[in-house]
């Protein structure tokens, strides 16, 4: 660029000559120059100013074009996404640990009537009454005509029945789609299951609501629409159920017991295997409770959560892990068996009038199962520590399930827990509790002491629970069950190959006068781990007023009833859990006949 | 020159909107193409539920026990027992061969224990 001279010589000469002054001259011309200079700076900002103005126009202008489509279009689905994870079903399935199903939906439909419609409402009610028995056609008839516009007929059709509500052909009948909770495998798992009903019902949908065992404790995961294609995988397994629930229903059958129960756990995660109560019901058409006079004889009653029973015997290994713990007694420690024996005036007898001698030894008072053994270490350990420890496997508590009944089975026992609760409950007796809390505490003992929590979902990680005994005395414990299957009251429980490890309990029922036991009507319980060089498994089996006729004269000790049931039990799911049998010299033998003792 | 840029570039928008058009319509035809196969899909879905269900109502335990019971004469099914499981190490090796080969050059009085020790092993 040709830069102007301030003083252009040309005109401060001509200046000069005409006498003026020439700074005037570079004056103007430096003021000329800064104009100059000034105005390309504003032109040039100016310019910028404009740009960054358009910038900012043509982004709002996206912006808003964007905002007022999207909030003046109707939102649709974009209908070229793949279509993989469409939800498939309002409520999730229910499957075993395997992924065999036990729950699932199934589409039906619902039939109602819009009266205003109807053709022939006196016809209608008639043919609507022969199809389906438990409808009555005066009384349709009257719904019909009674000047309402709309009337329920019927929850769920099968289509056969749908078919012949079509060839009534009135145009005023509507079928409404709707799911509906199917439970293929029927009775199977019931008390597990539990039962669903319909909810909020409209034309064209029904919502499907969990009312009893694990639908209605699991209703919000079941419902949740984020998890409806994902199965609740159970810990349940169907053969190992199944086998359970048969050879249980064979075994209250011969032993003419009114009801019957069974637990088969997992030792190490508390998982539920198989928990089968007898009788049972059936989930796809679970009738109403019925409100008798015992809870216990209705078939939806859960014996093994839900009931709370003195387990009698299967109590006292409690006592003695919590004398050993307490360093109090070892397993050869003499224990005084001596009769007469009195606690608080009240006289302390062995099962049946039998007498054991001045002493026995700790190992001999499981397997012969003495209660006057029991009662003095009971009372060795004292009440207070007895109470804190059978707290702590949980003894006391309601059962930890995810059932809905479980919350109720709260376990019962004497209030201030005097001499004599702590005498009786080191044998079982003043204290009921559920059958599940009786597992899951032989569960602690078969692991190696670590408490266990119930579980019926299935898990990969499960955590370890607080340590309640030594591993010494849990193994200890374990060595003194396996001898009352060798040696003492349940010798038919020695299935070959599996260790088996247990102890028995018969306890007689209180009366129902609340005052004293009947003699005739007992619970018989084996608690029993196997196998019991490794424990792997828990069964509890217990039957409800079992009586064994084969003999001369009728026998009703766990030892006779619960063991053998409990044997065929074990024999059959061994295999089946992949149990590799273990063969050893004992084992081969035939059972002996057990100690006739409890 | 520009009259000739001009009829390309007319060319070349008429062009474009043809194939424009063309797609739009493609699209639309595979988007109602989509809509009935998601339909298809959804049908299928439910069918698949519905088989599934009954799969496992065909083969509820209940129903296979009973088929084993009827069918007893020609399958002869039976609860599994503990002592048919076995490990690798009790399966019987086929004795018959390695006493072929043993007994080419060693006496009888050599092979009688080996005899002994295998179940129902007979030396013809």
């Amino acid at each position: 660029m040709i830069r102007t001279p301030l003083r252009p010589l040309a005109r401060i000469l001509d200046a000069r000559a005409k006498g003026q002054n020439p700074d005037v001259i570079e004056k103007e011309n430096l003021a000329a120059r800064n104009d100059a200079l000034r105005d390309r700076s504003r032109a040039r900002a100016e310019k910028r100013l404009i740009l960054l103005a358009l910038c900012f126009f043509a982004s709002f202008t996206v912006i808003g074009t964007r905002m007022g489509s999207l909030a003046a279009s109707t939102p649709t689905e974009p209908r070229s996404a793949a279509g993989g994870s469409e939800i498939s079903a309002q409520r999730g399935d229910i499957v075993d640990r395997s992924g065999r199903i036990l729950a699932t939906n199934m589409l039906t439909y619902a039939l109602y009537a819009q009266p205003r419609d109807l053709v022939d409402p006196a016809h209608a009610a008639a043919a609507l009454a022969a199809i389906f028995p438990e409808m009555n056609a005066n009384d349709l008839l009257r719904r019909f005509t009674d000047g309402r516009s709309f009337v329920w007929v019927r929850k769920v059709l099968s289509p056969e029945q749908k078919q012949m509500v079509h060839e009534i052909g009135d145009p005023g009948l509507y079928f409404g789609q709707r799911e509906m909770r199917l439970y293929p495998n029927g009775n199977l798992a019931a008390h597990i299951l539990g039962g669903t009903a319909f909810g909020a019902e409209g034309v064209n949908s029904a919502q499907v609501i969990g009312t009893a065992g694990l639908e209605a404790a699991q209703q919000a995961r079941l419902s949740d629409p984020a998890q409806s294609s994902t199965p609740l995988t159970l810990s349940i397994d169907l053969t190992l159920q199944a086998t359970v629930e048969e050879v249980l229903s064979a075994g209250m059958t011969t032993l003419h017991a009114k009801g019957a129960a069974a637990i088969l756990m997992d030792v190490h995660s508390g998982e539920v295997l198989a928990m089968a109560s007898l009788p049972d019901f059936d989930p796809n058409d679970r009738g109403a409770v019925v409100a008798t006079h015992d809870q216990s004889d209705n078939p939806l009653f859960n014996r093994a959560v839900q009931g709370v029973y003195e387990l009698g015997s299967t109590f006292k290994i409690f006592a003695v892990a919590q004398a050993m713990d307490l360093g109090l007694v070892t397993p050869d420690t003499q224990i005084d068996t001596a009769q007469p024996f009195r606690v608080a005036g009240y006289p302390i007898n062995e099962f049946d009038g039998h007498n054991y001698g001045p002493t026995k030894s700790v190992s001999d008072v499981i397997a012969v199962s003495s209660n006057i053994g029991a009662a003095h270490i009971g009372l060795m350990i004292g009440g207070e520590r007895q109470k804190q420890f059978l707290t702590s496997l949980g003894l006391l508590d309601p059962p930890q399930i995810e059932l809905l009944e479980a919350h109720s089975a709260a376990a019962q026992f004497q209030a201030p827990w005097g001499e004599i609760a702590t005498v009786t409950a080191s044998y079982g007796h003043g204290v009921a509790t559920s059958l599940l809390n009786l597992a899951a505490a032989y569960a602690t003992i078969g692991n190696g002491g670590s408490k266990v929590t119930p579980t019926l979902l299935h898990s990969d990680h499960h955590t370890q629970g607080p340590r309640v005994i030594t591993e010494a005395t849990a193994r200890a414990c374990v060595t003194m069950m396996r001898r009352v299957v060798t040696d003492g009251t349940a010798t038919f429980a020695n299935v070959p190959g599996y260790q088996v490890a247990g102890k028995t309990g018969t306890a007689e029922k209180p009366k129902k006068t609340g005052r004293g036991y009947d003699k005739e009507k007992v619970i018989n319980t084996f608690a029993s781990v196997f196998p019991a060089s490794d424990p792997q498994y828990v069964l509890i089996v217990t039957l409800d007023e079992p009586v064994e006729m084969a003999g001369p004269k009728p026998l009703r000790t766990a030892g006779y009833t619960a063991v053998p049931v409990a044997a065929e039990i074990i024999r059959r799911i061994g295999p089946l859990v992949g149990l590799r049998p273990i063969i050893e010299d004992a084992a081969l033998t035939a059972p002996k006949q057990p100690v006739a003792q409890e | 020159m520009r009259a000739l840029l001009s009829t390309l570039s007319f060319i070349a928008v008429m062009a474009l909107a043809f194939w424009a058009y063309r797609e739009n319509y493609a699209t639309q035809t595979q988007l109602k193409e989509m809509a009935k196969v998601q339909d298809q899909i959804a049908a299928l879905r439910d069918e698949i539920a519905m088989q599934k269900a009954e799969w496992a109502y065909l083969n509820r335990p209940t129903r296979l026990r009973d088929l084993a019971a009827m069918n007893f004469d020609r399958l002869g099914l039976m609860p599994m027992a503990p002592l048919q499981l076995a490990s690798v190490a009790d399966v019987a090796q086929p004795v018959a061969q390695s006493l072929m080969m043993a007994g080419t050059d060693q006496s009888d009085g050599v092979l009688a224990p080996l005899l002994v020790g295998s179940e129902g092993a007979q030396i013809p």
